[in-house]
Formats: C-alpha cells, structure tokens, sequence
C-alpha cells in the first residue's frame, strides 16, 4: 500500500479505461466484463460499479462521492476504490490522465 | 480466458447448466486464401465442402450466438478477406455488442480496407507472419509478395490506432531466429505477440517431419523468449510476448479447448457447427447451422455431447486421478495418432500409445534432409479429399 502522504494525489487521478479494453454489461452472464483481444475478464459487482464510473473525466474523489451516495448503508469506500485503482493499473486496464 | 473476482466464466455458467457458454465464436466465413502455409488448421480435404453461408445466413448465426452468451467473435478462414461483405458483417457483430477481431495474413489488406473496417466498429486486428525472414517467409507462404505486405499492413493497423497482435507459428525453420521475431514485434508495436508452435493436426500433420524443432531449438527459443521480457519489462515497454510449446515436447496433455463444448464454438465456412476448429477431422457427424438452431446444436447436438462429461472415457483416464485436469487431452491428437478418438492422448506419458510421441521427437533430432512439403491448395487438398472419399 502506498505511503499516507500520496493518497490526496491519488484521490484527484483521473482513470482512463486502456484503449485495449471495452467495459460492457452481458446480459447472457448477469455481470459486467471487460473485452479485449480475443479475452474476456468477468469483473465482480463492486469491479463492475467502480469501472462503470470510469470515463476520463471524472476523478477518484469523483467516483467515491458517487458510489458513496449509491450505496449508503456501504459508508466509506475511498479504501475499497483506491485498493481497486491499484489492481486495475497493475492489470494495464486503465491509466491516470496526464 | 482470464477472470477476476470470484469464479471463472465456465465455473459460473456450469451452475445453471450442464456444460459452459458458447463465450467464444469463430466464424470461418471462408476456406478461399492466397497463401499456401503448409501448417494451416483447415481440414486438408477443404476444396470438398459445401457453398459458403451467404451474409444473411452469418448475420443470423451471430445474432443467435450472442443470445446464448457469445462475447467474442473471431473472423477467420482462409483468409476472411476474400468475403466481400466483411464490413457489412462486422458492423453487424459490432451492433450486437461482440468484441470483434480479424484474424488475417494481410494479404488483400490496404489502408481504405482497414479505415472501412474501423468505421464498421472493428475491434482489433491480428496479422500472421510466417518468419521474420522475408526469404522464409514467402518460401513457407508460397507467395513472392507476402512479407513486405505484411510489413506494410502491420504499420497501418497500428497507425489507425487499433490493438494489435501479432502471431507467428513457430517451426525448425524459424524458431532459431526467435530473436529477430520478437525485435520485429518491438519495431511494429505489437501489443501482443503469440509464438506458437505449429500444433500437428490436419497440413501440419501430413508436414510434421519438416516442421517439428528439436528440443534444444525449443528450449533455446524459450531462455531467448524469457531474456527479452525481462528486458523489455525493464524498459517499460507493456508488449506482451506469449510463448506456446508444442504438445510433443509435453508429459501431460492440453485440456483440449478448456473442455469440448464449454466456451468455444467455431463454425466453418459452410455452416458445420465444431466444438474446435481442428474437430472435422473426426469420424462424428456434427450439426450445421443450415439445419438446425445454434441452441438445438450447442446444447442438444450429439456432435457437441460426445465428449462432454467422462463417461466417454478408457483406461488409463478413467481411473486417472488427473482427468479432471486435462480431460483425457486432444481428441483430433487421439484419433490421429492412435485411430481411436476415445483413446487417451499419447502426448500423455500414461498412454500406451506414447511411443508415437517419443518416436517423433527422435525423428526431430535426424538433420533435416529434403523431403518436399505439402503446401496448403486446392490441388493438394483434392488429392485428399479424394483418398478419404
């Protein structure tokens, strides 16, 4: 996990989905999945929500706030969004706006 | 295919039926292509098939696989470029929400071509090479133009901002210079590249003696292999290099496309319906989609029933505390190797059938002496077409 310091910074990236991967909900599997070269990665529903979210615009702190206000018996996700944004960047799935 | 989460696609779909999805459909829309690579995966008695399904006919099989779950869809062949209504099928399959990719030597590619697939909705692009070599390249293609065009096609991909990946198949003839491979994949920016051995089924088969690398050009192309994604890694260049062995050189099988009839479905230029690409080979009647709903053929077809479960199975896989692994292995290597399809695949070191393998391999190490290679036409396959008649 990466020094307390840093987090502000993290919390104003911008996530951009790689130019790889669609992100697309499938009916035929009740879950949303990202598509690339001849593969496919079943994401999860907290995955699938975060990724939904993710549209070169909007930051972290952005994506937060709305899924916070979504799912507020949830409480505070930054932890959860963050920890994601990691295994997303380390799977090349997206990149932080420069 | 890969899966983050909890459980993987075939795992999910197996609770709410017997066997997986059809997640993954190849479209051989036609066996025509100007290339003659003597390891091509057609049947080798291609020239004896049916009329090609027209567009309708395509359009209605991807509408119909998407319902039952397909995501992905290959265009293939031959070479898919020959279809003249390519475009028109891929902005169908785009409109219905496939992932799509085109699967192509680059022959009959230029930039308007690639500019109108693009506007279609064309998802991503892979160009096969046969060597890094333009000399060896067109000598194993049977075509004097192949590699320039090749080269040229590959850099227009990339230059119109698809996703590329690059497929060579790796053979005794080209594997030793691996190195100059992977640094033509740096140079064209593939995003991914797969060196993958010939597998020796159909034209790779009838060629095997002048294909199969030894197992030191093998084990050397691997160390090579393992250098260079150490360095580009290094480097911080995201190419991803994939490196296939060949069965031969293995003491267990493949579990032979993740399962018959559990995600792949391929369907063949005139309309037969296969759990694999390689399967026509077999003596099974599979179903075609002219006669019969991809439903009725994935789900109730005796073709995509054979070897689902493992009831099927002989000694030494059915008491075999590894069946659930490898399912027994390839059913085309079976059947070719042995002439039973039921039979376990001798690439397994249990099979009593073994010794085809070991036998090959030792065949690998003899220099190569010059025995003429089987090109992949329409001649050679009506000389096969007529000996299986």
């Amino acid at each position: 996990m990466s020094a307390p310091a840093s987090q502000p910074d993290k919390m104003a990236a911008v996530p951009v989905l790689e130019r790889m991967f669609r992100f697309q909900w499938e009916e035929a599997q009740q879950c949303y999945v990202l598509l690339y070269p001849e593969g496919m990665v079943r994401l999860n529903d907290s995955a699938g929500e975060i990724l939904a979210l993710v549209d070169g615009a909007r930051s972290v702190a952005r994506i937060c706030s709305q899924l916070e206000q979504k799912f507020p018996a949830a409480g505070d996700l930054s932890g959860d969004i963050l920890e994601f944004m990691e295994v997303a960047l380390e799977q090349r799935w997206i990149h932080y706006r420069r | 295919m890969s899966s983050v989460g909890s459980t993987t696609a075939a795992k999910l779909a197996r609770e709410r039926q017997p066997h997986g999805q059809p997640l993954w459909l190849l479209a051989e829309l036609t066996y025509k292509c100007p290339l003659q690579c003597p390891y091509c995966s057609n049947p080798l008695d291609f020239a004896d098939t049916g009329a090609e399904l027209s567009t309708e006919q395509w359009i209605d099989v991807f509408r119909q696989a998407r319902r039952l779950g397909a995501a992905q869809l290959g265009f293939s062949g031959g070479e898919p470029l020959v279809r003249r209504d390519l475009e028109r099928l891929i902005a169908e399959a785009r409109q219905l929400g496939y992932y799509t990719n085109l699967i192509t030597s680059g022959i009959g590619l230029d930039a308007a071509r690639i500019a109108a697939f693009r506007e279609a909705g064309l998802d991503h692009i892979q160009v096969s090479f046969q060597a890094a070599d333009e000399e060896v390249n067109n000598l194993l293609a049977g075509s004097k133009k192949a590699f320039a065009q090749k080269l040229a096609m590959a850099r227009e991909v990339k230059a119109q901002g698809y996703p590329m990946v690059l497929n060579f198949v790796t053979h005794r003839h080209n594997i030793d210079r691996i190195d100059r491979i992977i640094e033509l994949c740096v140079e064209l920016e593939a995003d991914y590249v797969e060196l993958a051995t010939c597998q020796y089924y159909g034209w790779a088969y009838e060629n095997r003696e002048q294909l199969l690398p030894t197992r030191a050009q093998l084990e050397r192309a691997e160390h090579i292999t393992n250098e260079y994604r150490a360095r580009l890694a290094e480097q911080g260049n995201p190419i991803r290099l994939i490196f296939v062995t060949p069965d031969y050189y293995e003491e267990r099988p493949k579990k032979c496309m993740n399962g018959w009839g559990e995600i792949f479905l391929t369907v063949t230029p005139d309309g037969t319906a296969l759990p694999c690409h390689s399967a026509r080979m077999l003596p099974i009647a599979f179903p075609n989609v002219k006669q019969q709903s991809l439903e009725q053929i994935w789900n109730e077809s005796s073709g995509f029933n054979h070897f689902r479960g493992d009831d099927w199975m002989q000694e030494p896989c059915r008491s075999c505390d590894e069946k659930a692994h490898d399912h027994g292995g390839c059913r085309c290597q079976a059947y070719l190797l042995t002439g039973d399809m039921n039979a376990a695949d001798p690439v397994c070191a249990k099979s009593p059938h073994h010794d085809t393998i070991l036998a090959a391999r030792q065949a690998a190490e003899a220099p190569a002496h010059e025995t003429d290679v089987t090109y992949r036409n329409e001649r050679n396959s009506r000389v096969f077409a007529r000996s299986i008649d």
